[in-house]
């Protein structure tokens, strides 16, 4: 079974059966049957199965890190964009500063962009944010630049190896949004380093020994440099 | 409802500063451009352009009609656009708005005021009978420089286009009892034949932000151009469609920005330049010299 | 409309050589537009179609918003130069009526609930047309929505059958169309092998109607492999067995 963990699997596909395994993200029961829901990759975990999405709109979980924009300032909260089906609500509350009734856009402003982290969802899906977690702000400066939410991990990588090879190798600070948006700082030099790279790893993002080429890749380059 | 945020508009401006633009081309340098012809069996020409990642697909279709009163011996042309939700989240469904009535208009400029079309020889029965051309502009993929995709894609699928003289076969043996004078045509084109054409102008776009021009923007440059976000500096548009021998044929300013004399100069030029470079790539896929 | 064009030989061949039960050619490709949340482009015999998916979003306008679920709105639409004669672009009755029993026929398999006060958009645009086009549409939908990665019980697939001078046949072409008895588009969710879209002009017997409705019962099955196999030939390439790391949170240098 191990070649199998990681097949591509289509909406409606049969996984397993519920007297076996649980059924994870991704999949719905019937008849006490496991389906996939989605067009995506199967993890079999032994215990559970779940399917992850190849592509699609950024499915919130509470405690994601994620990178939002700001679509309005109202009284008493900001409505922000963070590449979900709905837009997140970020009340005072929940800002950093000591925010007057109607004084929001002194703080925060449409098009401003922040790090945010996502609060406990409830059932009907209303989305908030807060920024009182540790170094969550407003971004100032660099590039932003956005990628398939499904392809997060394989950017981080193992451990968030990938992310720290990036880091090094380019000088540049590096933020990943789990809604797949990138903040990327640095010398513009750098930052197209780090673009370049991202690129490559989007197209092959799910093959074999991707980190090793990498810093290959970006090993040769410096050398290039000097 | 789309927000572009600050930052990136401040890095696109910053890249312009040193001369560079986000995916490294130069400031007067286009998109990869493709062009297919014949691509509706149903349409009397058609062709799908691509340039970079914006695609657009233009139709031909042709009908017989009656001439305008002050020009009782020539065809006649229109142009439409849609902006179909199809090619972007910002389309919606929906009557023509007047970002789609523009666009057809700037495109239909080039074509009609250059005399592309030959019209004088679509004439079929003299002050009674003429050829229609519709020329639809359908956008699937919207990455940005709609206008020079459109505008190519109008001209490769005029370069495509048959007279639809078999089709119509039917109609023209009606007509003979009452026009007899429509023996003269049926006898100079018995079958289907090339749309009479002349030398076509090609259109070049840039846009003006952050006090640099940038030819064929990408999607980003012109939402930033365009002001969408809080943009401080206001952007500017302009078209310029040049002939084979670097006249101007048709020239569009658009958006709440503006040119200095010296920037529309230079970006004639550039035009010239590039518009030589596209004449030659349209005129390979359609198999003209 | 009836004419003397003899539409079926008396060996079963048809105008265009196919036998009764013979689809057309058809070709899928998924993921084809740059902007679109998933995509796919199909040609179907004359017919060349592209869907696009968007969403799902928040609902606009707000008053369409449903508190419950999500609201599908296909929208199928005609190029003006996809026809013989040209037609005028927008909407008219026909494209309308069209798009409403997709809308519903896409409703029933996207799992809607997940995504409330959103709407997911899907649009058709028929680039060339020669009869099926609303079964062309709705299997590019099908498989632009798993290109989207929309959650869905099952990818929804489409296929007609029809009656030619009295023979029931398989996927009528432009001719048959014009000139047959009767046609019957079929919208399947082939997995729980349920009906969701269906249509009848003509005049059928019911034994004509259940071979009819076997032959596009097939037809849909058989379309439906063409549709997953273009699925995983977009995507397969790029995936291969590794070390996948998941729930890594981003962590902040400076």
């Amino acid at each position: 079974m191990t070649e199998d963990k990681r097949k591509v699997v289509l909406p409606g596909q049969l996984l397993g059966e519920v007297s076996r395994q649980k059924a994870g993200h991704g999949t719905f029961i019937e008849d006490g049957k496991i389906f996939s829901q989605r067009f995506g990759v199967l993890n079999d975990h032994g215990e559970y199965l779940d399917v992850v999405p190849l592509k699609g709109k950024y499915s919130a979980i509470e405690g994601d890190f994620v990178i939002g924009f700001v679509i309005e300032a109202m009284s008493s909260s900001w409505l922000v964009d963070i590449n979900a089906p709905y837009p997140a609500l970020l009340h005072v509350n929940e800002a950093p500063w000591k925010v007057e009734f109607g004084e929001t856009d002194r703080y925060l402003n449409r098009g401003d962009a922040i790090m945010a982290k996502v609060l406990p969802i409830d059932e009907t899906r209303k989305l908030q944010v807060t920024l009182n977690d540790r170094n969550l702000y407003k971004i100032k400066g660099g590039h932003l630049i956005d990628v398939e939410p499904s392809k997060v991990p394989r950017i981080i990588g193992k451990k968030g190896s990938m992310i720290a090879l990036l880091k090094t190798y380019t000088r540049c600070r590096i933020f990943v949004g789990q809604n797949g948006r990138i903040w990327i700082d640095g010398p513009t030099e750098g930052i197209e380093k780090v673009l370049e790279v991202l690129r490559i790893i989007e197209d092959e993002a799910l093959s074999f020994g991707l980190t090793k080429r990498i810093e290959e890749y970006l090993k040769k380059d410096a050398m290039d440099v000097q | 409802m789309t927000v572009i945020p600050s930052i990136k508009s401040d890095y696109l401006g910053k890249l312009a500063e040193q001369g560079k633009r986000i995916d490294g081309r130069r400031f007067d340098e286009y998109r990869k451009i493709e062009i297919e012809t014949h691509v509706v069996s149903k349409a009397e020409g058609s062709a799908r352009v691509r340039i970079g990642n914006t695609q657009v697909l233009a139709g031909i279709k042709m009908d017989i009609g009656e001439p305008y009163s002050d020009s009782p011996n020539s065809g006649v042309m229109t142009t439409s656009a849609e902006l179909v939700p199809l090619a972007s989240p910002d389309f919606e469904a929906g009557p023509p708005g007047g970002r789609a009535i523009e666009l057809a208009r700037v495109v239909d400029r080039g074509i009609r005021e250059s005399q592309i079309i030959d019209v004088d020889k679509l004439c079929v029965v003299p002050d009674e009978k003429v050829w229609m051309v519709f020329i639809d502009i359908h956008i699937l993929d919207y990455d940005g420089n709609l206008f020079d995709t459109a505008s190519l894609a109008a001209l490769a699928a005029l370069f495509s286009t048959k007279v639809p003289m078999d089709r119509f076969k039917p109609l023209f043996e009606k007509l003979k009892d009452t026009c007899p004078s429509i023996n003269d045509y049926l006898q100079q084109h018995p079958t289907d034949y090339p749309l009479p054409l002349r030398e076509p102008p090609i259109s070049c776009t840039s846009v003006k932000f952050n006090n640099v021009v940038v030819f064929d923007p990408s999607l980003d440059e012109e939402e930033i151009a365009e002001g969408i976000g809080d943009v401080r500096s206001h952007g500017a548009r302009l078209t310029v469609a040049t002939d084979e021998k670097g006249h101007i044929r048709a020239m569009q300013k658009g958006l709440n920005g503006s040119f200095t004399k010296e920037e529309i100069q230079k970006a004639i030029k550039a035009s010239i330049d590039n518009g030589n470079e596209i004449r030659q790539i349209l005129y390979k896929s359609v198999g003209k010299k | 409309m009836k004419s003397d064009i003899k539409l079926i030989d008396g060996h079963g061949k048809r105008l265009d050589g196919r036998k009764a039960d013979e689809l057309r050619k058809i070709k899928i490709e998924a993921g084809v537009l740059h902007r679109a949340d998933g995509s796919c482009y199909l040609e179907w015999g004359g017919n060349k179609v592209l869907a696009a998916v968007y969403g799902p979003r928040e609902a606009i306008p707000k008053h369409t918003q449903n508190p419950l679920k999500a609201i599908v709105n296909a929208r199928y639409n005609m190029a003006s130069f996809s026809v013989e004669d040209r037609k005028r672009p927008g909407p008219d009755r026909r494209s309308v009526e069209i798009s409403k029993v997709i809308s519903e026929a896409l409703e029933r398999v996207i799992l809607i609930e997940q995504f409330p006060r959103t709407m997911i958009n899907v649009n058709i645009e028929v680039l060339d047309a020669e009869a099926g086009t609303r079964c062309a549409g709705l299997t590019a939908a099908g498989v632009a929505l798993a290109d989207a990665g929309i959650p869905m019980i099952d990818i929804p697939v489409a296929c007609a059958a029809g009656k030619i001078d009295g023979h029931v046949v398989l996927d009528l072409g432009q001719k048959e169309d014009n000139f047959g008895d009767a046609d019957l588009p079929l919208g399947l969710a082939p997995r729980i092998n349920e009906v969701i879209l269906l249509q009848m002009d003509g005049h059928l017997t019911m034994d004509e109607f259940n071979k009819a409705f076997e032959l596009a019962h097939h037809g849909c099955l058989v379309v439906s492999e063409m549709q997953k196999k273009a699925l995983l030939e977009k995507y397969e390439s790029v995936v291969q067995p590794e070390e996948v790391v998941q729930d890594v949170q981003p962590e902040e240098s400076e």
